[in-house]
This record gives structure tokens, C-alpha cells and sequence, in this order.
């Protein structure tokens, strides 16, 4: 079990690698090899979605995924979602709407409503919901995230204009 | 950062100041952490919910690489004693619960051996590899039949599955059922229920033999009673046990119980001076954190003809598992339950009788509500029976029975104190908000229509920020009553404001600070609030039985009115003014009406901890203070819920349509969390009552 591969792809616009075991998650190589515990592990068999992250620009349960399969991916973490020191429009919406209590579902959660608003820039209440419901979240009741969610794509379409790659891949290059 | 108006603090929706690290993935939950040379923990767990465990072979195990160590019982019961939750209640049967089963595993993924292995990968290869020759037992799944002590006993040294019988009684209740008593009765059943907070449970532990001093960060709602607990089990005195709950994801009562393989890393890792720790799949959460409920009530109302209660008579036999649970006991649950059943309600004669039954399944424990969804459910279907009975609307059924305000503080049939409560005031509200009497009319307009409309009508009271008069759990030796707060400005002018309780998604980080900020007359920003660390704060117990607003936010007030005082008399010295004169508002304090006679709070803290020469005479240097808090009797919490629920009759669907909450919180800290409580709470309830269960089957096998 010990014969181990290198592993190489970018994440959040950096170049990464390392050696791991064919067998280890991408979501375990993440956070113990790279130091990315952002991204969080709640089932392992991706019911819960804590551990959503994008995917060559769409969502993917990093906790279904080895890290092989990862090799040349671009991938996107929470990590990644602030730009010049500056909160992501969907993290100052989870903050503004009282979106997250524990926390623990928020990056899962961010990264999904992320890709939701990328394909659905402006999503009907009932579209928001089912965008997110691949993600659970046990504290909030998911009013408050239905709420930032619609404010944030509110906010990205009006910056749509002057800042496209906010709703482009992440991250820009 | 809003810096906030200081005086208007309390009550102001404050964004969280914890939001920022846990939105930017910069979040420390317990399996984020890692130490040098840390090992990885997995746990070999019974497959059969009954039975001998005769003998543990690892050899194979052990020859895996990366394998630190294996160790079942017989490794650890010289440095562990078992888990019992001791109590003086009467009636109730402490359980031996070894962190790692000894001879007997008595529920399906109790522990029996634990691998210490370079990653969790190799622990887990290494647990495939664990032979376990079992004797297989008759399970005991059913209560009722365990009840009766004929069939396979769980704990032979006890001699009887009823870990527990108590009874409430008030009045003359056999009486009030007869003469012209019109009677409702029913069996209700509440399903076995799991907390499931997306967060597993997980601890690492970290023994330092040079100094002997143990550390256990833990996903625990409870850090200050895991450190006592430890410190009895592992007989290491208190003060070498540093107990930490860091950013946790989500507790709801499951977290507040000290479980086996807290004791088992910290056992281990003492073993082998290295850390080591434990991450939980969402398997062993299912299976072996605590679970809820699973209670079969036989209740019955005797009303007047005019809908006034006379008694009420109720038998609950709640299911509580293999163990009784540390510190809480098999009777959290089920003693509330009859504790709260009467409700806001006058009844004048009751009598309540509980049983806690131990089966072949994970241990009870509390979950949030403990024993009032239980007990409202029932109370409320009750009046509602009556309600349909007498022919009166369920409304007004209520209306009739509510405790009235002057009759406030009242003593409640099983000795709890109503402090300060309208009852009658959130049902009118939520009854005008729902719009209720729109709402029956339109329910009445097509009684044909294949979908259905349901108005449900909820009101409650509960007992909230316990203080030393009622303990949280009866009879146990532990203190729910106090909770400390430690306010300290340091020669910076910045002030910490640390606790003994814990946080796991309420906000405390902010609601706490907005208290010691407005009472201190600083900027929020200029306070922050420390945690779930039993080396930072003061003696508490954590956070648990919506207790950490009221007790600690007490604690907080009486802590920050002292530091101001004594900054106060520190200010009046040097500015030569009366301390009458002085206010302390936005970290400054200046003399009223003459602005630029003042002094910063960091100037104030140069004076204090700059010696006597710049103090008044005879004061003392340091700028802190240590204060507790007890509410004694607690307050009361109450509450009415209206629900207006869709059934198609085709499909058997269910669509909750309209959901109203009147809540009488007393004053709100921060209005914005408060009501991000109630909406995940009512969330949390809906999913209970139309989605969720724990299964097991005949033979004690977890179905879910």
C-alpha cells in the first residue's frame, strides 16, 4: 500500500504536487498534503456536500474523487475565493444574511452556489434551492443562504459589467 | 468592522465576527489540526448489538506497517477507569460504560480495540485486520420486554434493565378523572432521532510525559465537564488537563456528553507520549453518538365541560441504549418530559411516571429541546383531543387553561419556578400574525377538496439558563448552575473577555463581546471573546441547555461593571475629578459636559498596571475582573407556534405552507442570531417530524 504517484494539478490558480497513495481522497490529499482544510469532510459518501469544491470550473464532491483522478485538474477551495483581500460577493452575502452558523457546511456550500450562479446568473427562489440542496446544513434552516445567495447574484450580475471574472472560471489567472 | 455605538449594542443586529474565518475556510475544527508526530486513530466496533467478546487477535494487525499500537480494554483498564454517570437521584442505576468494551459489547459499533497507526489509512487497513471471536447474546431491542427483566439482562451486576423509575405527582388526581371529568387519552410514540450535526465527532489528545500534562481538543459542547470527568478517570489531577473545543461544527446536545474515545486517545496517547488523533466517519456518528427520544407515552386529560383542566395522568417508558450517559444519566430525557409535560398550563392535580429501559442500542443522550418537543407534542395533541371532545376551538381551549400573568411566579406541578411569562400574549399574537381566524375559514370552504388543510396550534413554556435551584441533570454531582467570565484590559487598552462555556455555531464570539462592550463603554471591536479553552477562562462547564446567554452573558455584565468601576476610579484620580462626574463611553473616559477633561482606556491601563505611584491610595494594581453568575431558578421561555400544514389525500404528501413563531425571548441580545435559532430550530423540528429516524431492527442491527 505504500508505492505512492505524483499528483500534480493547479488549485486556486497555483501549481501544486505531491506524492499519495493511488487510493487516498482528493479531499484527504487537499487538506492533509496540501494544508487546505478548508474544504471539509462530513460523509465521505457524498450525501452532505461539505466537501464541494470545483472541478475544472464545476462542483464535485472532492470526498468521491481519488487524488489521481486529479492529476492535471484545475480545482477551486474556499481558499480561493477572496481576491485582494477582499470577501467574495457571496461571502459578504453569507455574512450580510446571517447565512452560516457552525460553519462547517459554508465552504461546500459557497462553492456550490458558485457554480449555481455561473450556469444560472439570476435564479428564481426555488432554483436556488434546488442548486444547493446537494449541500446540508443542520444549523441554519437554509433561509438565510437562500436569501445571500439570491443577493450575491444581485450583486454579481451588476458587477458583471465591470468585473466579468468574478463569474468567470475561478480563479482568474 | 462595525465599531458600533457603544450603548446601543445590546439589541442591535450585529453581523458575527466569527463569520470571517469560517467563510474564508480559515476555520480550526478538530480534524484541521495536526501535531508533530501525531498519530491517526480508528476503532474496531462491535457488529453484534448483544454479545461475549472472548478474544482479540491482532497479530496480523500489528505487523502492518505504520502501526503504532493496538489496544483493546485489558491495555487500558490500568489507566482508565470505566465511564459511570453517578448520581444521587433515587431509583436510578449507574452503568459501568468502559471506553472500550471489557467483556460485553452491548450495542452494534460499541468500541472494542483501537489502532494507532502514521495515518488514518493504515489505522483502518489495520482494523480489517483484527479478528474478534464473539459470542453472540440475545439482543434486548424492545423496551417493554426488557422491562420485565425474564429476558437477557444488559448489565447482569445491576439485575435489572430499568436504569430508572421517577414519579411527579400534584394533587388528588385519580379524583379529578372521575365525577364530571370528560376524559382524552391517547399513546403517542416519538421515534428514535439523531442529532446528526454535519461535523462528526472527533478529539486528539496529547500527553506530554516531560511535563505531564494532558491537552484534548475535542468537538465537544462541554469542555470544562470532560476535564473534571478526565481527571477521575484517568486519575491525572485537574490542573494538568487542558480541555479545548475548537471551531465546532454543530452540537444540538449530542456533543454534551463525554464519550468513549475521548477517554481512550487520552489513555493512549499517555501511553505512548505522542498525540493521537481521532476523526469519526458519518458511520460511527450514526452508531455510536447519542441518540434521542424513542419514548412511548400513555398520557391522559380530564377537562370540565367548560374546557378547564382538571388533571392530567401520564406513563412515558423512554428507550435510553446500553449506557447511561456521562454526566447527564439514562434520565436526561425522559425526566423532563414528565418534568414539563403540564406545560404553560394550570393543572391543578398531575401525576407523572418515567421509566428508562436499557436495550441493545447506542445510549440515549439529550438533543436539543430535551424532553419539551416530547412533552408539548403530547400536551398539545391532548387539549386538542379535548378541543374536538367538547366541540370548542383549539384556541380557545388553550385560552381557557394558560397560566394568567398575575398568577406569575408559579410553581408548576413537578416543582419548576415560572419567573416572568404572558403566556396568553405570544398565543394572540401568532394567532393575529397567522391570521387564524382567516385560516380556519378557508380550511372550512371545500371540505371535498382532495388536498387537506391542517392548522396546528403549539404553545409552551420552558425552563432556560438553569441556575443552582433546578440542576440540569437531577442528582448528578456536577455544577449547571454558574458560569464565570473573566474581563481583563491589558496595557494596550484592548480587552479579552474569556468563558468557561463553549460555542458551536451561536455566535458568542459576537453576542458575548456586544455585552462586555456596552457594559465596559468600549468598541466592539475592541473586545474579543475567548472560549471553550479550560486554560483560558474561568471554572465553567460549557455550553448546553440554552444556558449561554443568559448565565454567561451575566457573568459578563457583572465582570465588565467591575473592570469599569475600578477604570472609573483610576480615571477620576488622574483627572482630578469626582468619579460622579465620569463616563466611559467608545474607550474613553471624560468628564461630562467637559469633553476634553479625559482619559483613553488604554491610558487608564498604563495607570494600572503601572504601579502605585499612578492609582489611587490603596488600590491595587491590574486591570480584570473574575465575576460568576447564577440565575438560581432560571428563566422561563415561552413560546407559540402556528403551522399550517397541506395533505394531498392522492399522494399522501405533505406541504408545510405557513410556519409562525411568537417567542418571548425576554431582551435579545442580537436579534439577528436569536432569529437564526428559531428558524434552524424550526427546521430541525420539521425534519423530525416528517423525515428523519434511527432504525433498528429485531436483532439491533442500525438499519439507518
Amino acid at each position: 500500500m505504500s508505492d505512492t504517484v505524483l499528483v500534480r494539478f493547479t488549485v486556486n490558480g497555483q501549481s501544486r504536487q505531491g506524492h499519495c497513495e493511488p487510493r487516498k481522497l482528493l479531499v484527504d490529499f487537499l487538506r492533509e498534503d496540501l494544508g487546505l482544510t478548508g474544504t471539509h469532510v462530513g460523509c465521505e459518501h457524498g450525501i452532505c456536500g461539505a466537501c464541494t469544491i470545483l472541478f475544472n470550473g464545476e462542483a464535485a464532491r472532492s470526498c468521491l474523487m481519488f487524488a489521481v483522478q486529479a492529476d492535471g485538474a484545475e480545482l477551486g477551495t474556499v481558499e480561493g475565493l477572496m481576491s485582494d483581500g477582499k470577501l467574495h460577493p457571496l461571502q459578504e452575502a453569507f455574512h450580510e444574511h446571517h447565512a452560516l452558523q457552525c460553519g462547517f457546511c459554508t465552504p461546500g456550500m459557497l462553492l456550490a452556489a458558485l457554480d449555481l450562479l455561473r450556469t444560472n446568473p439570476d435564479p428564481t427562489e426555488t432554483e436556488i434551492r434546488e442548486g444547493l440542496a446537494s449541500v446540508l446544513c443542520r444549523c441554519t434552516g437554509y433561509q438565510g443562504i437562500v436569501k445571500a445567495v439570491a443577493a450575491a447574484a444581485g450583486t454579481l450580475r451588476d458587477a458583471a459589467e465591470t468585473a466579468p471574472a468574478l463569474l468567470r472560471r475561478h480563479p482568474p489567472p | 468592522m462595525d465599531r458600533g455605538t457603544p450603548r446601543a449594542l445590546i439589541g442591535a443586529p450585529i453581523r458575527r465576527v466569527e463569520d470571517h474565518r469560517l467563510l474564508t475556510g480559515r476555520g480550526r475544527y478538530v480534524a484541521d489540526l495536526v501535531l508533530p508526530g501525531m498519530l491517526h486513530a480508528a476503532f474496531l466496533r462491535s457488529l453484534h448489538a448483544h454479545a461475549r467478546i472472548l478474544s482479540v487477535h491482532r497479530a496480523a494487525a500489528q505487523a502492518l506497517a505504520g502501526v503504532a499500537a493496538i489496544a483493546t480494554w485489558d491495555d487500558l483498564r490500568d489507566h482508565a477507569r470505566p465511564i459511570r454517570a453517578a448520581s444521587r437521584m433515587t431509583g436510578y442505576h449507574a452503568t459501568d460504560f468502559p471506553p472500550l468494551a471489557a467483556d460485553k459489547a452491548r450495542y452494534v459499533g460499541e468500541a472494542i480495540a483501537v489502532v494507532a497507526a502514521d495515518s488514518r489509512y493504515a489505522a483502518e487497513d489495520a482494523v480489517d485486520r483484527i479478528g474478534v471471536d464473539y459470542e453472540p447474546l440475545e439482543p434486548v431491542v424492545d423496551p417493554r420486554t426488557a422491562m420485565d427483566d425474564r429476558g437477557p439482562l444488559l448489565h447482569e451486576a445491576i439485575g435489572t434493565n430499568v436504569l430508572l423509575t421517577r414519579a411527579f405527582s400534584q394533587g388528588d388526581v385519580d379524583t379529578a378523572f372521575g365525577g364530571p371529568a370528560v376524559v382524552v387519552g391517547d399513546r403517542f410514540c416519538f421515534h428514535r432521532h439523531a442529532a446528526v450535526a454535519i461535523e462528526n465527532r472527533a478529539c486528539l489528545a496529547d500527553y506530554e510525559p516531560g511535563s505531564g500534562l494532558l491537552t484534548l481538543w475535542s468537538s465537544t459542547q462541554v469542555p470544562g465537564m470532560i476535564r473534571e470527568a478526565l481527571a477521575e478517570i484517568l486519575e491525572i489531577p485537574a490542573h494538568c488537563i487542558r480541555v479545548v473545543a475548537p471551531d465546532v461544527g454543530g452540537g444540538f446536545g449530542m456533543k454534551s456528553a463525554l464519550y468513549p474515545e475521548e477517554v481512550t486517545l487520552c489513555a493512549l496517547s499517555r501511553r505512548l507520549g505522542r498525540p493521537v488523533k481521532w476523526v469519526g466517519d458519518r458511520r460511527e456518528d450514526l452508531m455510536t453518538s447519542t441518540q434521542a427520544w424513542d419514548e412511548q407515552i400513555e398520557a391522559e386529560l380530564a377537562v370540565n365541560p367548560d374546557g378547564t383542566i382538571r388533571g392530567l395522568r401520564a406513563k412515558v417508558i423512554a428507550d435510553v441504549g446500553a449506557y447511561s450517559v456521562y454526566p447527564w444519566t439514562a434520565s436526561i430525557e425522559v425526566i423532563q418530559v414528565i418534568s414539563f409535560l403540564p406545560g404553560p398550563y394550570r393543572v391543578p392535580h398531575y401525576r407523572g411516571e418515567a421509566w428508562g429501559v436499557a436495550t441493545n442500542k447506542a445510549p440515549m443522550g439529550p438533543y436539543r429541546g430535551v424532553g419539551r418537543p416530547v412533552s408539548t407534542f403530547v400536551m398539545e395533541a391532548l387539549l386538542d383531543r379535548a378541543a374536538r371532545r367538547l366541540g370548542m376551538d383549539p384556541v380557545a381551549m388553550r385560552r381557557a387553561n394558560l397560566i394568567q400573568p398575575e398568577q406569575i411566579p408559579y410553581r408548576s406541578p413537578s416543582g419548576i419556578v415560572w419567573d416572568s411569562a404572558n403566556f396568553a400574549e405570544t398565543l394572540e399574537r401568532a394567532c393575529q400574525v397567522a391570521g387564524y381566524e382567516t385560516l380556519r375559514a378557508d380550511q372550512r370552504r371545500d371540505p371535498s377538496a382532495r388536498r387537506l388543510t391542517g392548522v396546528g396550534v403549539a404553545t409552551y413554556v420552558e425552563l432556560t439558563g438553569v441556575g443552582s435551584a433546578i440542576p440540569a441533570s437531577p442528582g448528578a454531582d456536577i455544577a449547571t448552575g454558574t458560569e464565570g467570565a473573566t474581563v481583563r484590559v491589558d496595557p494596550a487598552g484592548t480587552v479579552t473577555a474569556a468563558f468557561g462555556l463553549a460555542c458551536h455555531g451561536q455566535g458568542h464570539e459576537t453576542s458575548l463581546a456586544q455585552v462586555v462592550a456596552q457594559e465596559l463603554g468600549v468598541h466592539l471591536a475592541d473586545v474579543r471573546v475567548i472560549h471553550g479553552d479550560t486554560g483560558a477562562g474561568p471554572p465553567g462547564s460549557g455550553t448546553y441547555a440554552s444556558r449561554s446567554a443568559v448565565i454567561g452573558g451575566g457573568a459578563a455584565i457583572l465582570a465588565s461593571r467591575a473592570v469599569r468601576e475600578k477604570a472609573l476610579l483610576i480615571a477620576a484620580h488622574r483627572l482630578e475629578a469626582d468619579v460622579r462626574d465620569l463616563e466611559l463611553a467608545g474607550g474613553v473616559a471624560s468628564v461630562r459636559g467637559a469633553p476634553d477633561r479625559s482619559l483613553s482606556l488604554r491610558e487608564i491601563a498604563r495607570c494600572a498596571y503601572g504601579g502605585v505611584k499612578r492609582l489611587p491610595k490603596g488600590m491595587e494594581p491590574g486591570l480584570e475582573s473574575t465575576r460568576f453568575y447564577d440565575p438560581y431558578v432560571g428563566t422561563a421561555s415561552s413560546a407559540t407556534h402556528i403551522a399550517l400544514v397541506e395533505v394531498d389525500l392522492d399522494l399522501c404528501s405533505v406541504t408545510v405552507r405557513r410556519y409562525v413563531v411568537v417567542e418571548d425571548c425576554g431582551r435579545l441580545i442580537n436579534p439577528m442570531i436569536v432569529e437564526g435559532q428559531a428558524i434552524g430550530g424550526v427546521a430541525q423540528g420539521l425534519g423530525a417530524a416528517l423525515l428523519e429516524e434511527i432504525v433498528y431492527d429485531g436483532g439491533g442491527q442500525l438499519l439507518t
